[in-house]
């Protein structure tokens, strides 16, 4: 482009009105943007509002028994059955098996992550931090039928080793010899896979500690462990639980892999070796195929009741991660 | 310069001067290391010993009686080498080292075991045949799992179509946008990716099939797999897009670009390989669910390849199915289904971390 072209310099061109208004251009993108931003919570909306809607029956026939009561008879003509519902043995079995997962995944985890962002050498490092990524993608039905067929024998011997020598302890004991799919296994597996989120979330904490507090440390003649005390624990101790709670709300709403090693039954047993079980969503699934109407609304209403458990224990856990982590 | 400093004694410099072989003062003499090779070598032996005198046998009596012993022997080191500290700090690195190698363990062990009894059932007859025509008891070289493949690539996709726009909608509105709600949005994307999937295909169930009174489709499945797959699509593409500097979206607008325009033409493009990462991770994250197909997709042994109308299977359906008959042959099908799950998911896996890693 030469000067030539350039319209002669006595036009001048009128000064441009200066806005902050946005163009309407602008005005239809930020639209169409914020609309779709909201959909996220349109849905989530949407998800309690249908499974409240057509569980609320339910909810209204069966009242606070539905959470506290351990029968679940649907409604049968043969067999002359009133219904009832209730899914207090679930519920809790649901927490019995998530407790045991993050008390076992917990630490495991804790230690990889510490591990990781301080002991390993970087040789060890890269390919350990591969793995950890590798057993987040691992899907759901490959953790289950592996528990059931590769960890199920082992973790029966060590349930056996456990009854022998703390069986005097209630939870630990045994009165028959059922170990097999009992909610110490769906633990067991549980805990392998709560295992990558809350290392990776503990990594990302660790990460933030400030260096010069860690120099500090060194420089006063701290050991790594003394260094790790008193300084990286006090700092990422919130992030860190916040993580474990994220885990926990991944082992409460695990479906398919609780469902392939536990053994349901409907009914509260103190006795965590003892093959009998509970887990709302494995109920879901084990009910779904031969339920009938009214029966899918409880199973509606169940579903509900794990929704509200799950988006709660993450929406503390996050209000934590992001307090910690992520925050500016 | 190409070579290593550790290689450059070798090679004189220009005035027949060579470069001193660099020293590291931190690093711990042989004679240092002395102690703490004998403490190793002693808790080998001593847990050897023990395992071989006392009832605990088997790899859990080794693995608990090194655990103890290593614990004790580098304590005891510690402690008479230097104090109390030292020795609290032995024990702490043994106890995560050792917690780390067991988080090891079971991956070692599922991949080992997917290969082991999912190979066999391995052949090329298996991705060019369904199961329509062969009961489940039939030898593994009769049937396939190609309905299964193809039930999982229609759900894949029809999941990625719909959550792209609505992950990446998101995703701008927390950056691009970033009106007054955006912390509230960014809170329930981060609560949504929680949901579990086992909700996610009950909800569609209560849409689809209730409220509508739909039929079990692949389409219904991927509706299912999309809730679950939005969150991690939109969290992914935010990180991405918080990385591009803002120098480049202010350069756009003194342009005289509009907000649109900078960012289609120029956020977007400078972000490609992030949000294409994004994508694959979303669909990584839905290619293995199981839950939700099983509420909303109804399976079939035969294929379908109508997307919105009959049932239809998918590879986690089809290891589920087989796993629930319990026979020989079908548990050595649900395997091999697993096999080639796993190798689908580890594509996905592999593609992440080529592309995330070309983007530093």
């Amino acid at each position: 482009m030469s000067i030539a072209e350039n319209p002669a310099p006595t036009q001048v061109p009128k000064p441009r009105e200066i806005t902050t208004e946005p163009r309407f251009s602008d005005r239809v993108f930020r639209g169409v943007v914020s609309t779709g931003g909201f959909i996220s919570l349109v849905v989530l909306g949407l998800i309690s509002l249908f499974l409240l809607y057509n569980g609320f029956g339910v909810f209204r026939s069966e009242g606070l028994s539905f959470v506290t009561s351990f029968d679940w008879v649907p409604e049968s003509i043969e067999n002359a059955t009133q219904a009832s519902y209730g899914i207090g043995a679930m519920l809790y079995g649901t927490l019995v098996i998530s407790f045991i997962g993050l008390f076992f995944g917990f630490p495991l985890a804790f230690g990889t992550a510490l591990f990781l962002s301080y002991y390993a050498p970087e040789w060890i490092k890269k390919p350990m931090v591969l793995v950890v990524d590798i057993m987040a993608a691992i899907p759901s039905i490959v953790f289950g039928v592996w528990g059931y067929f590769i960890l199920m024998p082992h973790a029966e011997e060590w349930a056996r080793l456990i009854n022998k020598y703390l069986g005097f302890i209630p939870i630990f004991s045994m009165p028959g010899d059922f170990f097999t799919r009992s909610p110490f296994i769906a633990g067991l597996v549980l805990a392998i896979m709560i295992i990558p989120i809350i290392t990776s979330i503990s990594r990302e904490v660790f990460a933030q500690t400030p260096l010069d507090r860690i120099q500090a440390a060194y420089a006063l003649g701290a050991t790594r462990w003394s260094m790790i005390r008193a300084v990286v624990i006090p700092y990422g101790k919130g992030g860190v639980i916040g993580g474990a709670m994220l885990g926990l709300g991944r082992a409460l709403g695990e479906t398919v892999a609780v469902y392939t090693v536990l053994n349901l039954v409907y009914d509260i047993r103190p006795e965590i070796l003892l093959s009998a079980g509970g887990s709302v969503a494995s109920l879901i699934v084990n009910k779904f195929g031969e339920a009938n109407a009214p029966e899918l609304k409880a199973l509606m209403a169940a579903g509900f009741v794990l929704f509200v458990v799950t988006l709660f224990v993450n929406l503390i856990a996050n209000v934590i991660i992001n307090r910690t982590v992520r925050k500016g | 310069m190409s070579t290593l400093i550790g290689d450059m004694p070798q090679q004189p410099m220009a005035d027949g001067s060579t470069i001193p072989k660099p020293i590291k003062p931190w690093k711990p003499t042989p004679k240092q290391l002395l102690p703490d090779l004998l403490g190793a070598i002693t808790a080998v032996v001593a847990s050897l010993i023990v395992v071989a005198i006392t009832p605990l046998a088997g790899g859990l009596g080794l693995i608990a009686t090194f655990f103890s012993v290593s614990i004790v022997v580098a304590s005891t080191i510690s402690w008479i080498r230097q104090d109390r500290k030292a020795a609290a700090n032995s024990v702490s690195t043994i106890v995560i080292y050792f917690l780390a190698a067991f988080v090891l363990l079971p991956v070692v062990s599922i991949i080992f075991e997917i290969i082991r009894k999912g190979a066999p059932g391995l052949s090329l007859g298996i991705f060019f045949s369904d199961m329509s025509v062969t009961s489940s008891d039939a030898p593994l070289n009769e049937g396939g799992l190609l309905h299964a493949l193809v039930g999982s690539l229609y759900v894949v996709a029809l999941a990625t179509v719909v959550s792209i726009p609505i992950g990446l909608l998101t995703a701008l509105y927390l950056t691009e946008v970033n009106g007054k709600a955006a912390g509230v949005v960014r809170f329930f994307v981060q609560a949504m990716s929680g949901v579990p999937s086992i909700v996610a295909g009950l909800f569609i169930y209560a849409v689809w099939m209730i409220s509508f009174g739909g039929t079990y489709t692949t389409a219904a499945g991927s509706m299912a797999l999309a809730i679950l797959m939005i969150p991690t699509v939109a969290r992914t593409a935010e990180e991405v897009l918080k990385l591009i500097p803002t120098d480049l979206r202010e350069a756009g607008l003194a342009l005289g670009a509009t907000q649109w325009k900078t960012v289609a033409l120029v956020v977007i493009p400078a972000a490609r390989s992030g949000l294409i990462t994004a994508v694959i991770l979303g669909v990584a994250r839905v290619a293995g669910e199981t839950a939700p197909l099983l509420l909303t997709i109804g399976g079939n042994d035969a294929m379908n390849w109508n997307p919105f109308s009959g049932n239809n299977s998918a590879l986690p359906f089809y290891i589920w199915k087989n796993f629930g008959l319990g026979t020989e042959t079908a548990i050595a099908r649900a395997w091999t289904g697993i096999f080639v799950l796993m190798v689908v998911v580890m594509i996905f896996f592999t593609l992440t971390r080529i592309l995330g890693n070309k983007k530093r």
